[in-house]
């Protein structure tokens, strides 16, 4: 068993996934078996080889320093933006009180 | 009319141009099959408005006498996974079950101004993770195809585009769209009898796809025939300044230069793909594509891909790295679902939001994905697979100076029925071992059917190709249409 229990519980919560007690008892098990099958790659000589970056070689675009220069990717779109939020007020986000 | 439904994507554009029938003929037509097969579920959302409304416009256009565009007429299923403006959008998520973007994909645009219609949203597996469509919020998609013999088990249609090839094999689409992280096109195509083609990473534009692992997502066309999804894969290409990665060339005219003369052209068989595993029926499916492809003028040479049995490791150490990190932003602020339990704050809104919203193959992704990138592990995992990533893609750019295209089994096996691997997931991964490394490698790969195994299912050919030339890939796709002259349906029993 590569991970146990106590790591499961500590990954979720670093991954922000709240997890009963019986999901974390199923789900060790079965992330063990995935990360054992992965270590095999460890029989792999990289010694030589750089970890690839880019898979198809490319450089990276600078766009034009121009405002809205595609409207759909511009601003002016607060409405459009907000549209899906589940609680949105005063033409922001809204979330839970977060100080006290 | 109901035979307009049999029609592919280039009939139904030359038909409507001639004059043969109009285009919302046709749109009733799929708008009408698509109502009769809701047992497939293939659809998450039918919208047949949308469809009439295409079609109307292009009826208008030949009126007028204005230029059709290559899709013409052609009404489509829109996997649902590429943000429709308007149209609900999930991904077959609970988390963004109801979200309705305010924006339309690039490819999704490409298509509707080429001349394409909208007849719903496909189902798919949540995030496009899985191999069988049984991860998806809004139920399994079954497959047209069933055993010989076999009762009236639900077959898998395959996945991630369970939706799409189901869509297509059943006859209620001319052609979907799909989306290929590691197999989600090839894979479904195999399994349903379909072509699909899974362009060089970066043809198509990912803005506005929802994003499973960046590096590997790539959007192709799935339909009947090669000719079809050569039409379809160029009116989706083409460059996009809004995606960093979009290649920037030109889309080259695929449907104009089909030719399945292959005379000069060598095609690599792969030792490392005779699998313990593997069906015999498959194997044999190989041998009869290595004497098509022999028929059309091909030379047939063995080629070494050595680091094939650890492409499939590795893509399960990338890919959930990067899911885990593109879905950190479902967080129930900005969209989607929120589940705020009473007097909870911020950080238990998000715990309590993402356990509700993910499904269980999606958490345990998101766990491994956090796992192999938090500190003390990085190097060993995630480093280590980003390597044996660039020896796999540095495999096939070896093999090209011996060969043209490659030529493998999509799969190992044909489809199994729903149920059969839900509680392996390992077992479930293997189906993808095939199609993983041209995805590792970014290279251009399409799934073409072959035969019917012994159960009277569905098996696939794969030809992957050198970047950029999806020509070749095609090309060799239609050598083996051409000679396997597939013509099997499933029979219509939804």
């Amino acid at each position: 068993m590569s991970i146990d229990r106590p790591t499961v519980a500590k990954i979720a919560s670093l991954a922000r996934i709240k997890m009963t007690d019986a999901e974390l008892d199923r789900m060790a098990p079965e992330l063990s078996a995935i990360l054992d099958w992965v270590e095999q790659l460890g029989e792999v000589d990289t010694s030589e080889v750089e970890p690839m970056t880019a898979v198809i070689p490319n450089t990276l675009r600078l766009r034009a320093d121009e405002v809205d220069a595609d409207p759909r990717t511009g601003g002016d779109r607060r409405d459009d933006v907000l549209a899906n939020a589940p609680v949105a007020e005063h033409g922001f986000f809204g979330v839970p009180k977060v100080i006290e | 009319m109901t035979e307009l439904t049999n029609l592919g994507v280039r009939e139904i554009r030359d038909g409507v141009a001639q004059g043969d029938f109009t285009a919302r003929e046709v749109a009733e037509a799929f708008n009408a099959a698509v109502e009769a097969a809701s047992e497939l579920n293939a659809f998450i959302v039918a919208t047949p408005d949308k469809a009439l409304e295409a079609a109307d416009k292009v009826d208008a256009d030949r009126a007028a006498g204005r230029e059709l565009g290559a899709m013409a007429g052609v009404p489509i299923g829109m996997k649902d996974l590429f943000c429709t403006d308007g149209v609900q959008t999930t991904a077959a998520s609970h988390i963004l079950e109801g979200f309705v973007p305010r924006y339309e994909s690039t490819v999704s645009q490409n298509l509707w101004d080429a001349g394409a219609g909208m007849l719903g949203k496909l189902n798919l597996d949540q995030f496009a993770m899985g191999s069988s469509n049984e991860t998806s919020h809004f139920g399994n998609v079954v497959s047209p195809w069933r055993k010989s013999g076999g009762g009236n088990a639900g077959m898998s249609p395959g996945g991630s585009s369970g939706g799409s090839s189901a869509a297509v094999a059943a006859r209620i689409a001319p052609a979907a769209t799909g989306t290929d992280t590691g197999g989600s096109i090839r894979q479904p195509a195999a399994f349903t009898g379909i072509c699909g083609i899974k362009p060089t990473y970066g043809r198509c534009s990912r803005w506005g796809v929802v994003a499973f692992a960046s590096s590997l997502d790539q959007a192709g066309p799935m339909a009947r025939s090669v000719g079809d999804c050569a039409i379809m894969l160029g009116a989706m290409a083409g460059f996009d300044a809004k995606d960093s990665t979009s290649l920037q060339m030109d889309v080259p005219d695929w449907a104009a230069g089909l030719s399945a003369d292959l005379k000069g052209r060598k095609v690599g068989i792969p030792r490392e793909y005779r699998m313990d595993g593997t069906d015999e029926a498959i194997l044999e499916s190989w041998e009869q594509g290595k004497n098509w492809l022999r028929d059309a003028g091909a030379e047939i040479v063995d080629i070494s891909l050595p680091h094939t049995k650890y492409a499939l490791p590795a893509y399960y150490i990338i890919a959930p790295a990067e899911a885990s990190s593109n879905l950190a932003r479902y967080d129930g602020v900005r969209y989607g679902l929120r589940d705020l339990p009473e007097g909870a704050g911020l950080q238990d809104m998000y715990a309590a939001t993402r356990e509700e919203g993910f499904g269980d193959e999606v958490k345990r992704r998101v766990l491994i994905g956090t796992y192999v990138l938090s500190a003390g592990f990085y190097d060993a995992y995630y480093n280590q697979a980003q390597k044996v990533r660039a020896l796999v893609a540095r495999d096939f750019e070896r093999a090209w100076a011996d060969c043209d295209v490659i030529l493998a089994p999509t799969t190992p096996t044909a489809s199994f029925p729903l149920g059969d691997k839900t509680d392996d997931p390992l077992a479930m991964y293997l189906n993808d071992v095939f199609a993983v490394p041209a995805s590792l490698a970014g290279v251009p790969a399409m799934s073409v059917p072959a035969m019917l195994n012994g159960e009277g299912l569905p098996l696939g050919l794969q030809i992957v190709g050198k970047p950029f030339d999806e020509q070749g890939v095609l090309n060799a796709g239609l050598a083996i249409e051409q000679r396997a002259g597939f013509e099997a349906k499933p029979e219509t029993w939804w």
